[in-house]
């Protein structure tokens, strides 16, 4: 039952999935070296991935609480679209990322509500708000895209998504993006409040058990209504980079972010029953997510193999974590094709006959 | 600890009712605990056990009658559990007192951590503390637990200890145990019921319910029989061996 003391590299956060990340990356150097060999795709990925990073890092904190959030490519519409809006035809400026940022909070603050006041589970109720919020932001838009033609002049774009150097240089060093600071910055910040603050100390005694944070005085609600928030600006956070990284907001740009951003988390070893939770390991989730998306293609796999190798690995890596990390699980499983338990005697007062004697 | 010398019991309940729509669960309780008293409560399933506790330590409220603590009145429409730990009541429940995947340090600290002005926790200080805890106030010595074990590799009685040693820590002046040692193996009940007796060395009150009445006979000062939301006896144990008290109870039910 008890573990022997582990050595201090072995217990290094998100181990297993970094050594898994290194693997799939030596095989694609290995099937597809003119791709993965050369320094382009690593400054592709630092300019597409941190939108999928942000997901994964705030539903690293929801799956860690034992909740989850559908509702998020609802939030990068309509973020974006607010975004869009504020920043095209009003010019606005920093304004509209403040504006995008607020409309994520809002999304964030009524999920939050619905689920901590209300008592619907997560699940339901921003399957809800997804519906609501991405039809709301294509009646807005009228179903129409906006593109920021010119923004690249603008400060905000180039804060946010700009490059470290010339942005016409063919070196690799003048490509790399600005948005890839950002969100280690911001990932970075996240892992202190994960892993050294009260807040985080609280989502992860709810995915534990709600009961058990409510015994130790934990405000279970307003935390629950805090982290929907904290998930919805980070959510606006990714609409306003893909929006000024794509020049252009179309009012489905969230719907591709739905599985990878969840398997990402998974993939990572945040718990899906909550109470254990891994920002590096969600971050390397997003690596690999990507990485196969680019890596089959460069293999000469067509697209279509990428969504069905995704899935395969999201359901390994799932019931990996189920049966390693999960003994109660695991037992629970192998006692399902036992005999069922003798049911329990009916009355609890219960008193063996070897203590009647003392 | 709440400084507060003069007082002549931690808790007292005056006519407490309580209603969950028709059902009159709680009738007429009286009940008051002196400050080093360790109370056990007793009755079968249903007689209102959990939901006087619960009245006691601001989980739900009362539907009528007063409570005290430390002999003033509290309003009971603003009793909480917060406000519970406040005044210094613990509740140590079967399974809901501990985080079952997190580590023991953070299991001690929970809800009342040694944080900086922007909440950031002094992971040093909690585990220093923690191992104190460990070693001083529950005796685990070796044995291969450590601060940073998670309460999944605990046994059930290292659990209650777990548990109870973070009351006692807290100076809770009133731990109250529910059902500490149901499911547990012999060893280990005799590891819990130490537990109880060191609440009682250690100067606190401890109201202590179970099913298994030959363990709260033997570490219990006074006995209170609950049935059906009633309070219907007091019995010192030294006025009735277990033998006795269980064809008591059974008598109780009997007539029901």
């Amino acid at each position: 039952m008890r573990h022997q003391a582990t050595p201090a590299w072995l217990r290094l956060e998100g181990l297993p999935i970094i050594v898994v990340f290194a693997l799939i990356l030596g095989l694609f150097m290995y099937t597809a070296p003119v791709v993965f060999l050369h320094p382009n795709i690593y400054t592709t990925l630092l300019s597409t991935a941190p939108p999928l990073i942000l997901l994964a890092a705030g539903l690293t904190f929801v799956i860690g609480a034992g909740e989850i959030d559908l509702s998020f490519p609802a939030i990068i519409a309509f973020s974006g679209y607010v975004f869009a809006v504020l920043f095209k035809q009003y010019e606005l400026g920093w304004f509209a990322v403040l504006g995008a940022v607020a409309a994520g909070a809002l999304v964030g603050v009524v999920n939050g509500w619905l689920i901590a006041r209300l008592g619907i589970p997560s699940f339901i109720a921003t399957l809800g708000t997804q519906f609501f919020w991405s039809g709301m932001a294509t009646v807005l838009s009228g179903g129409k895209s906006y593109a920021l033609r010119g923004a690249e002049g603008s400060s905000v774009y180039r804060v946010i998504v700009g490059v470290t150097g010339d942005p016409n240089g063919v070196a690799w060093q003048d490509q790399v993006s600005v948005q890839a600071f950002w969100t280690l910055a911001i990932v970075v910040f996240l892992w202190f409040i994960l892993n050294r603050h009260k807040f985080g100390e609280h989502v992860l005694f709810i995915g534990d058990s709600n009961d058990v944070a409510r015994v130790v005085g934990i405000d279970v609600g307003l935390e629950k209504i805090r982290l929907f928030t904290l998930m919805g600006v980070l959510a606006s956070l990714a609409a306003v980079m893909l929006t000024l990284e794509n020049k252009n907001y179309f009012g489905n740009q969230g719907q591709g972010y739905l599985l990878t951003a969840i398997a990402a988390v998974l993939i990572g070893g945040t718990s899906i029953f909550g109470g254990k939770a891994t920002l590096v390991g969600s971050v390397f989730g997003c690596f690999i997510i990507w990485m196969l998306e680019a890596g089959l293609v460069a293999s000469g796999l067509t697209g279509a193999w990428v969504r069905t190798v995704q899935g395969l690995i999201f359901l390994i890596a799932i019931v990996f974590y189920l049966l390693v990390e999960e003994p109660q699980r695991r037992e629970a499983l192998v006692a399902r094709f036992r005999r069922p338990p003798a049911p329990a005697p009916a009355s609890r007062i219960v008193i063996t006959s070897r203590e009647l004697r003392k | 600890m709440v400084e507060d010398a003069e007082f002549q019991h931690i808790v007292r309940m005056e006519g407490v009712q309580k209603y969950f729509g028709a059902v009159h669960a709680l009738r007429d309780i009286d009940l008051a605990i002196g400050r080093n008293e360790v109370v056990g409560l007793i009755g079968d399933n249903g007689a209102g056990k959990s939901t006087l506790i619960k009245t006691l330590t601001g989980v739900i409220a009362p539907s009528a009658g007063r409570i005290f603590v430390r002999d003033r009145e509290i309003e009971a429409t603003s009793f909480s559990v917060g406000a519970a730990h406040a005044l210094s009541i613990e509740t140590v429940y079967q399974d809901k007192s501990l985080g079952e995947k997190q580590p023991l340090w953070r299991n001690f600290f929970v809800g009342r951590q040694i944080t900086n002005r922007f909440g950031f926790i002094d992971i040093a200080a909690e585990k220093r503390v923690a191992q104190d805890i460990l070693l001083n106030t529950i005796g685990f010595r070796g044995a291969g637990i450590s601060v940073d074990s998670t309460v999944g590799q605990l046994s059930g009685g290292e659990r209650q200890g777990i548990a109870i040693g973070r009351a006692m820590h807290f100076n809770s002046d009133l731990i109250i145990l529910d059902e500490p040692t149901a499911a547990l193996a012999v060893k280990e009940v005799r590891r819990v019921l130490d537990f109880v007796r060191r609440i009682k060395a250690s100067g606190h009150a401890c109201i202590y319910i179970e099913h298994n009445l030959a363990h709260v006979h033997e570490v219990a000062d006074r006995l209170v029989v609950l049935d059906r939301g009633r309070i219907v006896a007091n019995v010192l144990p030294r006025d009735m061996n277990v033998a006795e008290l269980t064809e008591y109870l059974i008598d109780l039910q009997a007539h029901a």
